[in-house]
């Protein structure tokens, strides 16, 4: 009977050890294999009008269009440990043409800036353990323009509650950027006046921290506070933007080779019965040059199917000016710092328009692997006269 | 004051958020799930938020650009 005994426990043993062997062999050789995730194609243009050009001393054409696009790649695996290896590699590349910056130089059409294409290529690699709730990330970037090169370094945690409920992030990021320094024409030394106009580099450093908490309130419920606070050093100015003071006299812009920045932000998501969708955001922002904002976002995504929605959104954005803001000839010669770029200028401005968004199980147009398409149009108007239309596509194949 | 009462305000919203949200299970979850209620911003906002952050002199807290590039055009 013992005998016996022991042949049946010694049976279940062995079944119970194959089934685990089994299972745990599949899914080691299945998940430390590399996969692919997805590949996101974002492409946007952007064109805007205005007539307080920062060059030109805060008055002359803002006309400008920028043309879009990146592609993100992202795989997977899992290791020994079970733990998920993500990595994405992302390029960048942007197009665009300024009126405003052909007054750089106006004797010709080819100055440095009038038009440039920027390209960036990042890589991220994330660490995830189920177990334990956590994530670690470390990202790299890079951007080239003609008058402006950046590194970026960039690393993050997140750790979520035991119910999956809350959940903090906090990332810290860093970049390290050189900036060709370019003057006004009328400005530089005789000997400059010929050449690209380079008249020598300056560093501009960022120190980012992003500190947030998401919390779900119930099952339709969930919000997110989010701190960024960020520290720039170097030069913060643009030597190329001129400024006009009282007396006729003409310099470069100016500003502090320091600005600390604190926004900070709540987003709330509320989902209303079976088909609408209550975004909401506020952000109150706050620098050390005297800029305060408000920024109120609203947007309703209505679900037409469960695969298709419709978006329409509202954007409304406040801001006093920087200390040291003045329009065209109202500087003061006696003031250490001056600009007359109407992005730090007082001003209130109104972003609004709406979304489409597909995703269709048998994917867009049938194609299996083509898993969701974005479209998304707005347009912004700001109180000081500068307008203009925006409109991006994303594209997920899967 | 009115930076006062804009403090207390948003302290309170916090409180009340994070104080009267009950424990929802996996299995719960199916809206909150749903792509549309993502905390995050989605990637189709991603150059509208480079140029607001160009355009305008506040950026951050948003998910979109804070440096990595000139944006002086």
């Amino acid at each position: 009977m013992r005998k016996l005994s022991l042949t049946v426990i010694g049976m279940y043993a062995t079944i119970l050890a194959a089934f685990s062997q089994n299972s745990s062999d599949s899914s080691l050789y299945k998940n430390k294999k590399l996969s692919f995730d997805e590949v996101d194609f974002v492409s946007g243009y952007y064109h805007q009008n205005g007539n307080n050009s920062a060059v030109t001393g805060g008055i002359g054409s803002e006309k400008l269009s920028d043309f879009a696009n990146t592609i993100e790649l992202k795989l997977s695996r899992y290791d020994n440990k079970f733990r998920r290896h993500s990595f994405n590699f992302e390029l960048g590349i942007d197009h665009y043409s300024s009126a405003s910056s052909d007054k750089i130089d106006p004797s010709t059409i080819s100055s440095p800036s009038h038009a440039d294409t920027r390209f960036y290529p990042s890589l991220g690699w994330t660490i995830e353990n189920v177990n334990k709730r956590t994530a670690f990330g470390l990202t790299g970037s890079f951007s080239k323009e003609f008058d402006y090169k950046s590194y970026g370094l960039g690393a993050s945690f997140t750790k979520a509650s035991k119910d999956n409920n809350r959940e903090l992030t906090v990332k810290l990021q860093t970049y390290f950027d050189n900036w060709s320094v370019i003057y006004p024409i009328e400005l530089r030394a005789a000997s400059d006046q010929t050449g690209n106009g380079i008249q020598g580099h300056s560093p501009r450093n960022s120190y980012n921290g992003s500190f947030s908490i998401s919390q779900i309130i119930n099952q339709n419920f969930q919000v997110l506070i989010i701190a960024e606070p960020s520290y720039q050093s170097g030069l913060l100015a643009t030597k190329y933007q001129r400024v006009f003071f009282t007396d006729g006299s003409e310099l470069t812009e100016t500003l502090p080779d320091t600005r600390m920045k604190i926004p900070i932000g709540i987003r709330a998501n509320y989902f209303l019965g079976d088909r609408i969708i209550i975004h909401s955001f506020y952000r109150y922002y706050q620098d050390n040059w005297g800029l305060k904002a408000h920024t109120i976002d609203l947007e309703l995504p209505l679900k037409i199917t469960p695969f298709a929605s419709v978006s329409p959104f509202y954007r409304f954005y406040s801001q006093n000016a920087v200390d040291y803001f003045a329009p065209f000839g109202r500087h003061n010669t006696s003031e250490k710092y001056f600009t007359s770029d109407y992005d730090l200028s007082k001003f209130t401005s109104q972003f609004f328009g709406a979304g489409i968004r597909l995703a269709p199980p048998k994917g867009i147009l049938g194609v299996q692997r083509l898993n969701s398409i974005d479209l998304r149009y707005g347009y912004y108007q700001r109180s000081n006269g500068l307008h203009a239309n925006e409109i991006s596509l994303h594209l997920k194949v899967k | 004051m009115r930076k006062l009462l804009f403090t207390t305000a948003a302290i309170g919203i916090a409180v009340l958020c994070f104080t009267s949200c009950t424990s929802v299970k996996e299995y719960q979850k199916n809206k909150l799930n749903d792509s549309e209620m993502q905390l995050s911003s989605r990637k189709v906002q991603k150059f509208e938020m480079n140029f607001q952050a160009y355009r305008e002199g506040a950026s951050g807290a948003n998910g979109g650009k804070t440096s990595g590039g000139c944006g002086c055009n």
